[in-house]
């Protein structure tokens, strides 16, 4: 997830002040993983240094006075291009998986074992996000589908290896 | 303590052998996925431990609502036809509401054959179809109704007995995700709250995603990750 970006088109909807920022990233991106203060404000940098963000302002409060950034055309025009860019789908060609179920061919261990073990963590996983998803909002759900479509893939590739062990066992044996 | 308990089922359909061997134990108010690729024998499974099958070898032992224990290879036809219709629930693929009939008849249908008046029978199936969210296609027959409607009215139909168990063979095989996800939700969900077991075959991961464990299903040969234990 580029950072950065996601700050930018947060900024279209008006200036905010770096705490605000960290916070509607939070609320919207964070999930399980929240920004750090030190990661916004020296993303907020970057981008003030590129011309992306400008200061607009400072916002007396309580505490110390707090910056207010804005979105700058370049900015703008930034995350326009970002959004119209495809992100370039995974290859999955370096599959930890695979490996361990030829090294557990190759060693003459049980393979079967390796793809069932791995079968339940995954549906132990599964399991916590369908019921994540059940107490979620929209947003949980839709975060939480994400992961179990990419999870269910793996799944059928391991069912599909379990059905071809013999095949692979004799292949590998070459 | 097991609700249900199959060991060492063997069914052949002429010179294919279904099952060799499996076993499986469900517990009361569990809902287990049943998982294994097409052809593995997790159907004829489902249909054995259901009565619905006799098996060639094996045992099946029941606990029902008195605390007996019953064993369903032993008992005749008719015997497993009552059994199935007192203590089971079944929800299937395709084509199990009578087309006929509007979808409360359909839901109030396992009551009136068990003799209870269609008053109450209607009553009783009402309150199930708002739970699963289908009341407004009550007098619809199941042809007018979108598919994933007309499961979760099967699911009502499942559900109206109070049965120990509820039998699903690929409950959302023939719905798009967003439904099958509703129909799956509202089933598991009315089933915890009931404490009906479920015992779902799927061969969709997120769908057994729905159980509190699986049982995988290979070449005929169960295998059940918590008992193996």
């Amino acid at each position: 997830m580029s950072i950065g970006h996601a700050l930018l088109g947060l900024l279209e909807g008006g200036p905010r002040h770096g705490y605000d920022l960290k916070r509607a990233y939070d609320e919207r991106f964070g999930q399980d993983r929240p920004l750090h203060y030190g990661q916004v404000y020296s993303t907020l940098s970057r981008l003030l240094k590129n011309g992306f963000v400008t200061e607009a302002g400072v916002e007396a409060g309580d505490g110390p006075e707090r910056k207010r950034y804005a979105i700058t055309d370049a900015g703008v025009t930034d995350v326009e291009r970002w959004l119209s860019t495809p992100e370039k789908p995974e290859p999955y060609l370096q599959n930890t998986l695979y490996a361990k179920v030829v090294l557990a061919l190759l060693s003459g261990r049980s393979a079967t074992e390796v793809l069932d073990a791995q079968r339940a963590a995954h549906l132990t996983t599964m399991r916590e996000l369908t019921r994540r998803k059940a107490d979620g909002d929209l947003a949980d759900q839709l975060i939480c589908d994400f992961a179990l479509f990419h999870l269910e893939a793996d799944l059928r590739w391991l069912e599909l290896t379990a059905a071809r062990l013999d095949q692979l066992a004799a292949e590998v044996a070459r | 303590m097991s609700l249900l308990r199959a060991e060492g089922l063997t069914k052949s359909f002429g010179r294919t052998h279904a099952l060799d061997g499996a076993g499986i134990t469900i517990r009361e108010g569990e809902v287990v996925a049943v998982m294994g690729p097409s052809g593995s024998g997790k159907s004829t499974l489902l249909h054995c431990l259901a009565g619905i099958l006799p098996p060639d070898s094996g045992t099946v032992h029941y606990r029902d609502h008195s605390g007996s224990d019953r064993e369903l290879t032993s008992m005749n036809d008719g015997e497993r036809s009552e059994l199935r219709r007192t203590e089971f629930g079944f929800v299937f693929q395709f084509g199990q509401l009578v087309p006929e009939l509007t979808c409360l008849e359909n839901v109030a249908l396992p009551l009136r054959l068990s003799g209870m008046k269609r008053k109450d029978a209607e009553r009783a199936a009402k309150d199930w179809m708002a739970r699963l969210e289908v009341d407004a296609v009550a007098d619809q027959r199941p042809g007018e109704t979108s598919g994933g409607q007309g499961q979760r009215v099967a699911v009502a139909r499942a559900l109206v007995t109070g049965p120990k168990v509820i039998f699903a063979d690929e409950p959302t095989g023939a719905l798009d995700s967003l439904n099958g996800e509703r129909v799956m939700h509202l089933l598991t969900t009315a089933a915890r709250e009931t404490g009906a077991a479920v015992v779902l075959v799927t061969h969709e991961p997120r769908v057994a995603a729905y159980s509190d464990r699986e049982v995988v299903v290979r070449d005929g040969r169960s295998r059940d990750v918590e008992f193996a234990r």
